[in-house]
């Protein structure tokens, strides 16, 4: 039976790093705001306590800060004829679970999208001519513009206290940043990380042939710092445990480390744990929300949440998960183009080339989350599309984030996976290889998308949420473009020999190896309530009391990982509901 | 050895990275070994039948052989099989299981079996064995070293005849047994950190901001386990 709870000024689905946000700076106008994530509560200690949290097999190889399949997953095919096949063991992506969610096992790697991401259809059509688009290909601009964004793209480094080198102040280029990124108000608020040598041997390479290496920037802090909510970071130790990890240090920025101790101080905020919202409950016409619905697993019960705004902040795909299964915006059809939720699902092509020196030692258990130098020479901002025959960009990068031994060691091309040759090739190679990646974006297409599946259903019995996705001829061309660009700077660094693995023409979705949890779209934003799920504000165009913020309002990939722009979209939206939406409830747009 | 109440200390550590390390030094007596574990030959295990228990022995020996440095052996690793499969890892606790499952469909949609990691090695050892005794006329186990080597080159070049939901039974093995090889002790394999030792991976020392810009040195220590052992 359900139960039903006192009504709430805001309800808050998944308290991760958006749903944190959204607490702290709804929670200051003085509303009643809850907050129900459906894992578990961690806290650096002892979640995340030295030296327990430093065991590979519990966290880097068995998921322990992850989401389980069982309690939640969905189904895959890469086409639209496919039957689609439930994700049953952790792979390609890594969804967070637990309050903090994925902003706990990050690496910090924290970046703004370029100014031309923001609108890039109107920047292709008007640069390069819409005719370069590929039919299939539907990306579309974001409705907001980096200008109006970058305050709080500022605010979001400076509560995460980003460790990093500008390279382009108010218009003013600096040395040792990155000379392409666009211009921001200030310097980050902590300096940049010290670099391990590959980073470094890979800078020294890059910048002689002329490109523009700079400091990754990283939410991993490199000196003691003190944000705006009065929470505190130490300087990160370079544990080399920081991917898939709580940080045992209070170095790496997270919700727990940079929000969530000011939050829980706070009377009118609560949070319930272990409660998983079921849907978004709709007023009888349809036209704004009542509050949702949520499974209580400690009193194995259905509760009826009221709340005057429902801010949904769980991960991509939950966002969009809900928005299906509560009937917030037209469920996209790929055949007819019509329809807009789960829209435009789109991931990220990455690619690397490993490089093997049998003279140099690299400690490659020596790394932060985000430590290393990239270049955006060949960022999406800087190519020539209608020249190079693809639409994009990649940053490229080194820089070692762990040496953990169960994930894997890179071996030259030939060496068997197991025996005596192998055994002695881990004992030769490991410590003496590095690697150069590119980091690229990933365009939206009409049949990759998200919807709900026909035959298999969660444990609440609800659809699983279906994801249609492949990869497309326009990213291959891009990540082989980096692939052109990144071995002859391989080559120049003279290493014994050096391999390289990037998509190549016909490669399918592979969804069991890791590639990188920035899965976006679906519950895209834009200015057309034909063509996109949420406003500019990330409010949904039919019921202006519910908000969905995250990675699911992009309309296609960036270049970069998402975290900084999701961070960004929040504050933004935060800032857009206290002056704008409390005075008077209504549609923004 | 109880560690010190990190509660109450943590923050104390905030000034550095010596952090970590100095904890590492407080809490763990130098030279803290285990006592030697019971030998591999008297092990009862957890979960395997004798017969499934020789054949990891003997498949693990040729997946990471013994000598000049410790191999799959030494480093009790069928032990640390035999503790997973016996864990939430064998019966697949964590995974969606639901059907309807379709075990022959593109390997690049990931793992379909209907069979959890336990039931995979039970079965597919038994499919393998009698596959052995089929064209050798003598389970796994008992064949020579060589025609062993054969077997198993044979399994991970899917050329064994095994129904679609065993054909995960070679990549689990070999994944598992690299996993007892590097995890850490407390899981039962990697015995005396030797997996660790051997590529030059310190463990869980986890603290290493004044070795950073050491460029191109090699890291001086051994590995410490979680429990404080060092290697």
């Amino acid at each position: 039976m359900a139960r039903t709870e006192a009504k709430k000024d805001v309800v808050i689905v998944g308290l991760g790093w958006t749903g944190a946000i959204m607490g702290i700076e709804l929670a200051q106008e003085g509303l009643e705001v809850l907050a129900l994530e459906r894992g578990p509560d961690r806290y650096t200690v002892p979640d995340f306590r030295y030296p327990d949290v430093i065991d590979e097999l519990k966290y880097g190889v068995r998921m322990g800060f992850m989401q389980k399949p069982r309690n939640s997953t969905v189904t895959i095919r890469r086409t639209l004829q496919e039957t689609a096949l439930p994700y049953r063991k952790l792979g390609s992506f890594l969804p967070g679970d637990g309050v903090g969610g994925a902003g706990i096992h990050w690496n910090g790697q924290n970046w703004r999208a370029m100014e031309n991401e923001f609108t890039l259809r109107s920047y292709v059509e008007d640069n390069f001519g819409a005719e370069i688009i590929p039919e299939d290909m539907t990306i579309q601009d974001w409705g907001v513009t980096y200008a109006e964004l970058e305050p709080y793209f500022d605010r979001f480094e400076y509560v995460l206290g980003i460790s990093g080198q500008a390279g382009n102040v108010n218009g003013q280029i600096i040395e040792g940043g990155n000379p392409f990124e666009a211009p921001r108000s200030r310097d980050f608020p902590l300096p940049p990380l010290p670099n391990t040598y590959d980073s470094v041997l890979f800078a020294d390479a890059a910048r002689a042939m002329g490109y523009h290496p700079f400091p990754r920037p990283a939410a991993n802090a490199s000196a003691a710092y003190t944000n705006e909510y009065g929470m505190q970071l130490g300087p990160c130790n370079f544990c080399g445990f920081c991917e898939r990890y709580g940080c045992l240090n209070y170095s790496k920025a997270s919700p727990q480390t940079c929000i969530l101790d000011a939050l829980r101080r706070m009377p009118n905020f609560s949070y319930r744990t272990n409660s998983e919202v079921l849907r978004v409950d709709l007023a009888e016409d349809g036209q704004t929300a009542t509050g949702v619905t949520y499974w209580d697993e400690d009193a194995q019960e259905e509760v009826f949440q009221p709340a005057d705004i429902v801010l949904l902040c769980a991960y991509q795909l939950h966002n969009v998960h809900l928005m299906l299964l509560s009937g917030i915006g037209e469920p996209y059809n790929p055949v007819t183009g019509e329809g807009v939720t789960g829209k435009n699902y789109a991931y990220q092509m990455n690619g690397g080339t490993t490089l093997f020196f049998k003279d140099k030692t690299f400690n490659p258990f020596i790394g932060s989350g985000a430590n290393g130098l990239s270049m955006d020479d060949f960022a999406i901002n800087q190519i020539d599309f209608a020249a190079e025959g693809f639409i994009g960009g990649s940053y490229i990068t080194a820089g070692v984030a762990n040496g953990q031994p169960i994930r894997g060691i890179g071996l030259p091309k030939g060496t068997p996976s197991w025996g005596e040759e192998w055994k002695t090739a881990i004992g030769e190679w490991y410590g003496h290889s590095m690697s150069i990646g590119s980091h690229g974006s990933n365009m939206a297409y009409r049949d990759c998308y998200l919807d709900l599946d026909p035959t298999y259903t969660d444990r609440h019995g609800r659809p699983l949420m279906r994801m249609t996705f492949n990869w497309k001829p326009n990213d291959i061309r891009m990540t082989q473009f980096m692939r052109s660009k990144i071995e002859p700077i391989a080559e120049s660094m003279n290493p014994d020999t050096w391999q390289s693995s990037y998509k190549a023409e016909g490669a399918q979705y592979d969804v069991r190896p890791y590639q990188t949890t920035h899965n976006v779209g679906g519950a895209i934003m834009g200015d057309d309530p034909n063509t996109s799920a949420v406003n500019r504000y990330l409010q949904a165009w039919g019921q202006h009391n519910v908000f969905s913020i995250g990675a699911s309002a992009f309309p296609q990939n960036i270049q970069y990982n998402p975290t900084g722009v999701v961070g960004a979209l929040a504050y933004w939206v935060a800032d857009a509901i206290r002056k704008d939406y409390l005075p008077n409830p209504r549609p923004l747009v | 050895m109880p560690l010190p109440d990190w509660k109450t200390t943590r923050r104390g550590f905030l000034g550095g990275g010596a952090g970590a390390a100095a904890l590492t030094a407080m809490a763990v007596p130098l030279n803290a070994q285990s006592p030697e574990p019971e030998p591999l030959e008297n092990y009862a295990p957890e979960y395997f039948t004798a017969e499934e228990w020789q054949f990891v022995m003997a498949a693990t020996a040729l997946l990471i052989p013994s000598g000049p440095t410790p191999g799959a052996i030494e480093t009790r690793v069928p032990v640390f099989i035999d503790l997973q499969l016996a864990s939430e890892f064998g019966t697949a606790d964590d995974w969606y299981m639901a059907g309807p499952h379709d075990a022959g469909a593109d390997p690049l949609l990931g793992w379909q079996s209907p069979l959890t990691p336990a039931e995979i090695y039970r079965e597919g050892i038994a499919a393998l064995n009698a596959w052995c005794e089929q064209t050798h006329e003598a389970p796994f186990a008992e064949l020579l070293p060589q025609t062993q080597q054969e077997v198993l080159i044979a399994l991970d070049e899917d050329e064994v005849p095994l129904p679609p939901e065993l054909r995960g039974l070679f990549e689990l093995l070999l994944q598992n047994t690299k996993e007892g090889f590097f995890a850490d002790p407390k899981y039962g394999g990697n015995h005396r950190m030797a997996g660790w030792t051997h590529i030059g991976f310190p463990g869980a020392r986890a603290s290493y901001l004044e070795w950073v810009d050491k460029h191109n040195v090699p890291y001086p220590l051994g590995p410490v386990a979680i429990s404080g052992e060092r290697g």
